[in-house]
């Protein structure tokens, strides 16, 4: 895997997208009569049944709290659950698989680094760099933590392609640069930044570096090694597995020496009122009982895209991107929005004289579900110079014949509003 | 094809591309913002009344169709009315779409074309948010109000 990623181009798809949607038991109904086109992966994708299964099971026979029983049920459930942090951490290219935090999700992740990295190391004077096209989860938290701290935040631009401007984000790097805070892949334009250049350059000004891979990790082989990046934050919910789970990869060194985020059960080793000592990574970190079953549904989810292979994958959402570029770029009232050179497959467009809104009703009579909205990154939507786009954003499950439904469908609504 | 018809009927489609009363009053006794932060779409109506009367009443902002619609066809509704008339029509207008009361029992006079939208629950804000506004206005709040 390059670190710019995208399989290569006419790479073989090993998997029968017949076959993968099958495994799907969403995919199987009808909405408004017809068959349903999922194009909303990228809020959230479905789910497989290895996954539902996975923790069905593990409600049925395994599930107690974990870390703490001699019975034998906890002992499975601690078993289950750390199994889930080694597959992530092979998954991720982990070095310890201390370095794997079980979160809520990226957005959670985003505001541990934000709360304990930024408290520790921001102050007057410094400076926190992130892009016009991050994700208002990798936004707000950077504000949050400049405004207690003092520091800055600064913001490189982009081109109108959606790609970032590498000679403006290299000019706002300087020793006052403490944190670098980027997404992998735009959520709302498909943008795959140039994610291992990008973090030489902020290596080189000693800046830490915080990835927001929530887009990312569903579509690409990722390597934190390779990258190396301090951090790395996705979620599950986004790459086949549940809801409620992400993670937070940083390096061990770094992790220990920051501080805990929030305190409380099991992340102590001992409690006295007269002070605490905390548990060890990556336990320091995971206060109160986790989401012990939605582990496992992620462990289960990794597996189901390694088993596709994530080449396959990549390669087959390529073409589809491809297709379905070209089917909107037929259509002259339809704008595309973010056509970066690289890019993971989601498809952002406005419809002349059609408001992204109605678009999304007209489009879900057709049985088509797709995301109509400034897609939490409000900024971005700014510099487009729109208030909202629509979003059909693909996965592992969908087809060509999906992609000829939806342009036909927004053919319909442009004729509509003729 | 024939539901959607339902939802944009000709006369909507028609207020979306031509709305009536857009812009601002240069001097409105009170404004008020409407803000559906669901899909971003933001109105902002601008409202002179005198003696319990809506004199003028205009609204500018950017929405999709139900929402232009609903506001161009209110200020259509509104302008001349007395304020408390304003207010009646507003709410049995938001009862007809909540399913609160039926069709018959309200007289709505040409925001009956609006009605389509009790089949899209998650678009009924969009036709109340610019009469959100409006009651803001005629409440006089400066605050945004939003649809949530």
């Amino acid at each position: 895997m390059t670190l710019e990623s995208t399989a290569p181009s006419g790479a073989e798809t090993s998997f029968s997208v017949e076959a993968v949607r099958a495994q799907f038991p969403a995919l199987q109904q009808k909405v408004a009569g017809h068959p349903l086109a999922y194009l909303d992966s990228a809020a959230s994708s479905q789910k497989p049944e290895c996954v539902i299964e996975r923790m069905a099971d593990f409600y049925r026979h395994d599930y107690a709290n974990v870390h703490r029983g001699v019975h034998e049920l906890s002992q499975r459930a601690t078993k289950l659950y750390e199994g889930a942090r080694d597959t992530v951490k092979d998954f991720i290219g982990a070095a310890h698989r201390e370095e794997v935090i079980f979160t809520r999700g990226t957005t959670e992740s985003l505001n541990l680094v934000a709360q304990t990295l930024g408290r520790q190391r921001l102050g007057e004077g410094d400076k926190v760099l992130i892009t016009e096209m991050e994700h208002h989860s990798n936004i707000v938290p950077w504000q949050q933590i400049c405004a207690a701290t003092g520091a800055q935040l600064e913001v490189a631009p982009i081109d109108d392609r959606g790609q970032l401007l590498l000679e403006e984000f290299e000019r706002r790097l300087d020793r006052h640069t403490r944190i670098v805070a980027i997404s992998h892949v735009s959520n709302a334009l498909g943008t795959i930044n140039p994610i291992g250049d990008l973090i030489q350059r902020a290596r080189r000004c000693g800046a830490f570096i915080v990835v927001d891979g929530a887009q990312a990790v569903p579509h690409l082989a990722v390597d934190v090694r390779e990258l190396d990046c301090d951090f790395y934050a996705f979620s599950s919910h986004k790459m086949y597995g549940p809801g409620s789970i992400g993670v937070l990869y940083g390096k061990q060194e770094l992790l220990e020496d920051l501080p805990p985020w929030q305190g409380g059960g099991d992340m102590i080793r001992s409690v006295r009122f007269s002070g605490t000592e905390y548990a060890p990574l990556p336990y320091k970190f995971e206060a109160g009982t986790p989401n012990i079953v939605a582990a496992a549904g992620l462990a289960a989810a990794i597996e189901f895209l390694q088993e596709l292979g994530l080449e396959s994958v990549a390669a087959a959402e390529d073409r589809l991107l491809e297709y379905g570029e070209g089917l909107l770029s037929a259509i002259p009232e339809v704008r595309l929005i973010g056509t970066a050179e690289c890019k993971a497959a989601v498809l952002s467009f406005i419809v002349e004289g059609v408001h992204p809104h109605d678009l999304g009703t007209i489009l879900d009579q057709d049985g088509i579900a797709v995301r109509a909205g400034h897609h939490c990154a409000q900024p971005l939507m700014e510099r487009f110079g729109v208030p909202a786009t629509l979003r059909a954003s693909l996965g592992v499950y969908n087809t060509t014949e999906e992609l000829d439904r939806l342009a036909a469908s927004l053919e319909k609504a442009v004729e509509l509003f003729r | 094809m024939s539901d959607l018809r339902e939802l944009y009927q000709e006369v909507i489609l028609d207020h979306y591309k031509r709305p009536r009363n857009f812009g601002a009053l240069e001097e409105p006794c009170s404004t008020a913002q409407g803000y559906n932060p669901l899909c971003g779409d933001q109105v902002k109506v601008s409202l002179l009344s005198k003696d319990g009367t809506i004199e003028d009443v205009r609204f500018e902002g950017v929405g999709c169709a139900i929402t232009t619609a609903s506001a161009s066809m209110m200020t259509e509704a509104v302008k001349g009315r007395p304020v408390n008339e304003a207010e009646a029509l507003f709410e049995s207008f938001h009862k007809v779409l909540i399913g609160e009361a039926e069709l018959g029992d309200a007289d709505l006079g040409k925001l009956e074309a609006l009605t389509g939208v009790r089949e899209y629950p998650v678009r009924i804000k969009c036709a109340t948010l610019p009469w959100h506004a409006l009651r803001a206005a005629i409440e006089g709040e400066e605050e945004q109000v939003t649809t949530e």
